[in-house]
């Protein structure tokens, strides 16, 4: 049997809730988007409801360390179509057993999610590295991003925290939203750009005057940091990928 | 003006490369008074240079005017090469710049000695006072305790400082009076032990008063040079183990020396530095850090140096296999910390999920063992059954038959420089 839902965190906790209700045996959980249907398999829709979703959480924050919650979260913000599955078999796996289940490792999504949480962490470490700002002319600093996860929820705090005295926008032009600090508190935005207009590099005439001798300086910051004799471009590219390079100010091209 | 400080930041961030620390974990510091930057726990790297190495920090010297003259040192006075000097003002408007673009966790402030050691230290604190009490600056600041600078200098930086570091240079006191005859350990070892002292004494003080000053909250560190003299890996090894366990350091970097000098007493330019060397003495430190090992177990005098083909770890299990094969489902934590192909992450692993049944080959993979290297070392509920006891010798050839090492295409041998 397959239950479908619509994508969203509260729709995987709602199909959880139906399940303990209804209790139909094996079961399999796929989004929306993903579904196929299949000419003798059963499949049911499940109902996003706010009031079970909130119950089912809550029974997982009594069952769970803050430790396993975040894994749990991390791994949904993967938008990775197997994690919801994933994600609905150990709610119910943690559900049926004493506290302290989550650490039987040799459980195949207790490991699954332990890994998808790790990606998404990794994922949110990087965004923490690799983001350049870029000073704008009315003194907002602004980068465009365009993650492999869903990280924004996650890096928010880490950026509000550290940058308490500037305004800043981080921006995710593959989920079409970003993050605006103004000062006092983040809020979520959405940018409708001009057509044509490049989103990871505002024009130039948009810049602070002295954008571009901080982003020079840098750039010769990166290259005498450089030890010629040392060179290692396999370990340089396994800490940088080269899907990241579009973000870094030292990698652009003079 | 801009063209100006370009060509500073060129000289004196290249002059600054050769010190290898680029940690920017340890720190505490909270942002205070919507001001800017924060500690981050583990640190962040920002960009990694393409020798591969860590870029987390601005590292720069304030300036390359120096009156000693270190013959392992690219700043040293004999040196022909361009020399300049910071502003105090300059080094605070890089860092709070590049910081706020996000390109640098914070700042690594070092400095040639200019005239004596007291006046250098005071242009330092003069750059971390600024940054933290003008600047309202959070970010992580590692500065360099200069050899000879006085007691209360030193201590005033350690209150504005997360990191404070100072450099061993070479591992034993018979190597530093060959290549730099003015100096000795014991100028670095009073500074690392007054540091110490005060951080003890800060900590302690904190117990009792809510309200004292962090003091170096990321501790110390210190530096050694590979390669450059005649050490053995148990020289350097057992040097790095007694400055860990007198001065609590949090690190000691090994730096493989690159050839900067024409002097005869130094390997000749243009030679390879020993990166494997330095990556052996790596894991080396790792083993003694974070997987129990004693130093005395890797190195002794039966084995003074390291294997080039084998990490430490399974060159250790090879030489003892009276200790294997381990259970996994029932040893202590301890021993299979010491399985090679075994992490730490994976120990602490096996531990918990083995409550739950004994654990299987598939289920041991699926934690991300390397399995293929630990499986000459392990049983485990469905291990096949062997017939034959193996030697370590043996057990080395089919683990090397099977791998490859990423340092072949470049392997260069430790030179016999003497």
């Amino acid at each position: 049997m397959t239950y479908i839902f619509d994508g969203s965190l509260q729709g995987l906790l709602s199909a959880v809730f139906e399940w303990f209700e209804r209790r139909p045996g094996k079961v399999v959980l796929q989004s929306t988007e993903m579904f196929q249907p299949e000419v003798f398999a059963e499949s049911f829709t499940v109902i996003t409801d706010t009031i079970k979703a909130d119950r089912v959480w809550a029974g997982l924050q009594k069952k769970l360390k803050k430790e396993w919650l975040r894994k749990f979260y991390c791994s949904y913000l993967s938008e990775i179509p197997e994690v919801y599955n994933h994600l609905f078999q150990f709610s119910i796996y943690i559900f049926k057993h004493a506290a302290g289940a989550e650490s039987n490792y040799g459980n195949e999504h207790v490991i699954a999610l332990s890994k998808y949480a790790k990606s998404v962490e990794r994922e949110k470490h990087r965004m923490e590295a690799f983001i350049r700002f870029q000073k704008t002319g009315d003194g907002i600093y602004y980068a465009g991003i365009d993650p492999d996860f869903n990280v924004l929820p996650l890096i928010s705090n880490h950026f509000k925290n550290r940058y308490a005295d500037q305004q800043w926008v981080i921006y995710d032009l593959k989920r079409k939203y970003g993050l605006h600090y103004n000062l006092i508190a983040v809020e979520e935005i959405t940018i409708s750009f001009t057509s044509g207009a490049s989103k990871q590099n505002p024009a130039s005439e948009l810049m602070d005057e002295n954008e571009f001798l901080y982003a020079t300086l840098w750039k010769d910051y990166f290259k005498s940091a450089n030890i010629v004799a040392r060179k290692n471009t396999k370990l340089h590219v396994q800490h940088v990928p080269r899907r990241y390079w579009k973000y870094l100010t030292e990698k652009e091209l003079p | 003006m801009s063209d100006r400080i370009r060509e500073k930041l060129n000289i004196l961030a290249d002059a600054a490369k050769y010190d290898v620390s680029c940690s920017s974990s340890g720190g505490t510091r909270k942002n205070e008074n919507k001001g800017l930057g924060n500690s981050h726990t583990s640190g962040i790297c920002h960009t990694y240079t393409e020798d591969g190495r860590c870029v987390s920090l601005l590292k720069i010297l304030l300036t390359n005017h120096c009156i000693y003259d270190c013959l392992f040192c690219v700043s040293r006075k004999s040196n022909d090469i361009k020399r300049a000097a910071f502003t105090v003002d300059e080094v605070v408007d890089l860092t709070m710049n590049f910081y706020r673009r996000n390109y640098i966790e914070g700042l690594f402030l070092s400095s040639g000695i200019f005239k004596n050691a007291d006046f250098t230290m005071e242009r330092l604190l003069l750059v971390v006072k600024k940054l933290r009490l003008e600047q309202n600056y959070n970010g992580y600041i590692h500065l360099k305790t200069i050899p000879g600078a006085s007691d209360e200098l030193i201590k005033e930086a350690g209150l504005y400082a997360d990191r404070m570091s100072i450099n061993l240079e070479m591992p034993t006191e018979a190597g530093l009076k060959l290549l730099a005859p003015e100096k000795n350990h014991a100028d670095v070892i009073k500074p690392l032990d007054f540091v110490q002292k005060q951080i003890t004494q800060f900590s302690a003080d904190k117990k009792l008063i809510k309200h004292i000053p962090k003091f170096v909250p990321a501790g110390q560190s210190t530096q050694m040079v590979i390669g450059a003299t005649p050490e053995s890996d148990k020289d350097i090894m057992y040097t790095a183990n007694a400055f860990y366990k007198n001065f609590s350091l949090k690190r000691v970097y090994y730096s493989g020396y690159v050839p900067i000098s024409n002097d005869t007493r130094m390997p000749i330019l243009g030679s390879q530095p020993p990166l494997l060397r330095e990556n052996r003495l790596y894991q080396t430190d790792w083993l003694m850090r974070f997987y129990g090992f004693k130093v005395q177990e890797i190195l002794n005098d039966a084995n003074p140096n390291l294997d080039i083909d084998i990490d430490p770890k399974l060159s250790w299990a090879i030489r003892n296999m009276q200790h294997f094969p381990v259970d996994v489902n029932t040893a202590d934590y301890k021993m299979i910390l010491r399985i090679p192909g075994i992490g730490v992450m994976s120990a602490k692993k096996i531990v918990q999920a083995r409550k739950f049944g004994k654990l299987r080959i598939d289920q041991l993979k699926k934690i991300g063992i390397a399995y293929n290297k630990a499986k000459h070392f392990i049983t485990c509920a469905d291990s096949p059954y062997q017939l034959k006891d193996y030697q370590g010798t043996q057990i080395k050839a089919f683990i090397l038959a099977e791998s490859k090492s990423k340092y072949l295409k470049t392997d260069s041998n430790q030179m016999i420089l003497f």
